[in-house]
């Protein structure tokens, strides 16, 4: 009877019903796309820190900041005058990025630390190239013109002049001891192969999808950096289409070529619970005097520009905005269930006539309401994954600038792979990941709906006095 | 079956206390058919009320097979409803969602009746009134007539010891008046009910057994032509 009956009226009261389920469907599905759009920015911040940091770390060690006196931050080129004006001639310059670095010793010292699982050290080097020739100038004698006295004019030089490019690209020393930990975890190798272990003393490179691609490099093409010449032995392409270097060197020969013997630009640290971050950081930096610790956490609030933006308003503006909406769709619900109850008294009041217990009659109130919530459920899922898939069809791309605002370990600080980001804006494109639990909250906001709406019309169904009901239609 | 003694029911309205029956004492014998009958407003819609163990009296008792129901909790009301009260609405108060059967079947339900057992005696009850035909329409799909035919067996497909009828005529023509009265009286003998109806039909009211004319919240009882059904039960 409960079914039959609950059948019957939902079709006899489809328009009702519909716009119940539709109010409640538009709530769940502005919960859906929000909470889509909030998974997207996570997954969107989480890549650019990782392209920072790569996968697995949960901190950095770089030099706390000190005030930059040294005068090898600028960068200096040698050319001599050649009498063959034709000859092209090049200088590398290669300097370590922030030129703050910490002893390579700092690297065990932070893996003793309590809590500390791994810890790995890379270098960080910006390569400034200048290729070019200069072209002598030529001296020509002036012969007289009307100036008294001149037998000859003075010789002047004409022409000549110079004729450089300057190419720039960043090289990472990487632990190749250590590759799962650091940088180079957030890219793969798309062609060629990745360092082994015994390569520290080998002149192989890595070079980045992007950069090999400027400059047209392949697999067993060769590269000279500052006039070592290395192999080409793998194209890495970072997953986040932003890399961190655009070369990867082993870290021996990045030592060698910036003149850094033993020493390293960050620690990449990983924690043995990730819940115990902060505990760790305080560790280190109690113990390991002279650095400081960036959490992913710590950089995160660095992160600015339109996903920032974006992000923030996902979850404050989104995430109230769909608290009201499903808040107005659940009174709907709750007012619209009553009042069908209030239309519906002589019929209550007539089961009740017949001896149908006011459990029965509340069961049946809430059995359609409940059945209203689970089609605004469905329909609100519905609409909820077509907003998050329009989202991620759309995939629009949002800006994320690094660092700015942080000073000493920070990425603008201590020479490490951050502060070359942050000199530019990552782009990332938009996704709206609709995960199991966004659905799972959905259903549940589905069936909360259903009875907060079916527990308003049910208490007054439960509370008509048979007498009471046949009365009012007299 | 009936024995009520100073039944008082006074409602509320805003300041004011509508009096609407006023220390009645009636007695009702098994298989007796009664017509309640009195001018608007006075008071015999609220006695059929008592009567159906719908509302209780201010004061007063109405016991129902020795049994007090004014002092009955409203779970053994209710049973006592679902068993033994047959009711016939002036309105037919038929769910218009349900079909003629599915509507038949509403009074089986809280018997806890099983479906299979509750579709049978629906379709049983439907046929005793002629509308074998007719299960599966809506009322809507249904005359007056016909409608007051489904809410009949919707009040004795439980047989009841009780059938009471508020203005069962009410809303329908001369001629199909008098064929839903002359079912009621035909179902009254075959079933050996206690028949109680509410009319303000002085043609009803002339004809019938016993007259219980109600006027400003009393009763006087009249026995025209007294008799009883055979009781079956």
């Amino acid at each position: 009877m409960f079914l039959i009956y609950l059948r019957r009226e939902l079709r006899r009261r489809k328009k009702a019903a519909l716009v119940i389920s539709m109010g409640l469907a538009l709530g769940i599905a502005l919960v859906i796309t929000v909470n889509s759009v909030s998974a997207g920015m996570t997954a969107a911040q989480d890549k650019v820190l990782q392209s920072l940091y790569g996968l697995g770390t949960d901190m950095t060690v770089t030099k706390a900041q000190t005030s930059t006196t040294s005068t090898n931050g600028t960068p200096k080129f040698s050319f001599g005058a050649k009498d063959d004006s034709s000859k092209t001639q090049s200088s590398d310059n290669v300097r370590v990025q922030g030129f703050q670095t910490l002893k390579s010793t700092v690297v065990t010292q932070v893996s003793a630390q309590k809590g500390v699982d791994q810890a790995v050290g890379g270098l960080s080097l910006s390569v400034t190239k200048v290729d070019g020739s200069f072209t002598q100038g030529k001296a020509q004698s002036t012969t007289g013109s009307g100036q008294r006295g001149s037998t000859g004019g003075q010789p002047k030089v004409q022409g000549g002049g110079a004729d450089f490019s300057v190419n720039s690209y960043t090289v990472y020393g990487t632990d190749v001891a250590n590759l799962d930990l650091g940088p180079m975890t957030t890219s793969k190798i798309t062609k060629g192969v990745d360092f082994t272990s015994s390569q520290s003393n080998s002149k192989v490179v890595v070079v980045d999808s992007a950069y090999a691609k400027t400059k047209k490099y392949s697999v067993g093409d060769s590269i000279t950096i500052s006039g070592t010449k290395f192999k080409i032995i793998g194209i890495a392409t970072a997953d986040s289409g932003d890399s961190t270097a655009n070369v990867y060197i082993p870290l021996k020969q990045a030592q060698t070529l910036s003149d850094s013997k033993d020493l390293v630009t960050t620690v990449y640290v990983k924690a043995t619970d990730s819940k115990q971050i902060d505990t760790v950081k305080a560790t280190i930096q109690k113990n390991v005097s002279g650095t400081t610790v960036t959490t992913s956490a710590d950089l995160a609030s660095t992160v600015s520009g339109s996903l920032s933006t974006a992000s923030n308003l996902a979850t404050s503006v989104g995430k109230w905005l769909s608290i009201a909406v499903l808040i107005a769709a659940f009174l709907v619900a709750a007012l619209l269930t009553s009042s069908a109850v209030s239309r519906r008294v002589r019929e209550f009041g007539t089961l009740k006539a017949l001896g149908w217990k006011s459990g029965r009659v509340t069961r049946q109130v809430m059995g359609e309401a409940f059945v209203n919530g689970l089609l605004g459920g469905a329909l609100g899922i519905a609409l909820g994954l077509a907003g998050a898939y329009t989202v991620t069809a759309i995939s629009p791309t949002l800006t994320a600038s690094l660092g700015s605002t942080s000073s000493g370990g920070g990425p603008g600080g201590g020479g490490r792979p951050g502060q070359q980001a942050a000199a530019k804006a990552i782009d990332i494109a938009l996704t709206a990941p609709v995960s199991v639990n966004t659905i799972a909250i959905a259903v549940a906001l589905a069936v909360a709906g259903g009875l907060i709406a079916g527990t308003f019309g049910g208490w007054r169904a439960s509370r008509l006095r048979p007498a009471d009901a046949l009365r009012r239609v007299e | 079956m009936y024995k009520l003694s100073g039944v008082t029911k006074q409602y509320s309205r805003g300041k004011e206390t509508v009096h609407a029956l006023r220390g009645i004492d009636l007695v009702i014998e098994d298989g007796d058919q009664v017509v309640i009958q009195g001018p608007t407003g006075g008071g015999k819609s609220t006695l059929l009320q008592m009567l159906g163990a719908l509302d209780r009296p201010t004061a007063g008792s109405i016991e129902f097979d020795g049994v007090d129901i004014a002092k009955l909790s409203e779970t053994k009301l209710t049973r006592l409803r679902a068993e033994k009260i047959g009711i016939i609405f002036q309105s037919f108060n038929l769910i218009p969602t349900l079909t003629a059967q599915e509507n038949v079947e509403t009074a089986l339900a809280p018997m806890g009746t099983k479906p299979a057992e509750r579709r049978r005696l629906a379709a049983e009850a439907l046929e005793s009134v002629g509308l074998g035909e007719r299960l599966h329409h809506l009322p809507g799909e249904l005359s007056g007539g016909q409608q007051q035919r489904v809410a009949i067996s919707r009040a004795l497909v439980k047989k009841p010891k009780v059938l009471l009828a508020d203005e069962p005529t009410g809303a329908l023509d001369e001629g199909t008046r008098d064929e839903i009265l002359a079912l009621l009286d035909g179902l009254w003998k075959e079933y050996g009910l206690t028949f109680i109806m509410v009319t303000h039909d002085s043609h009803i009211a002339k004809s019938a057994p016993r007259l219980a004319t109600i006027k400003a919240g009393q009763v006087t009882i009249t026995d025209q032509a007294r008799q009883t059904a055979p009781v079956s039960y």
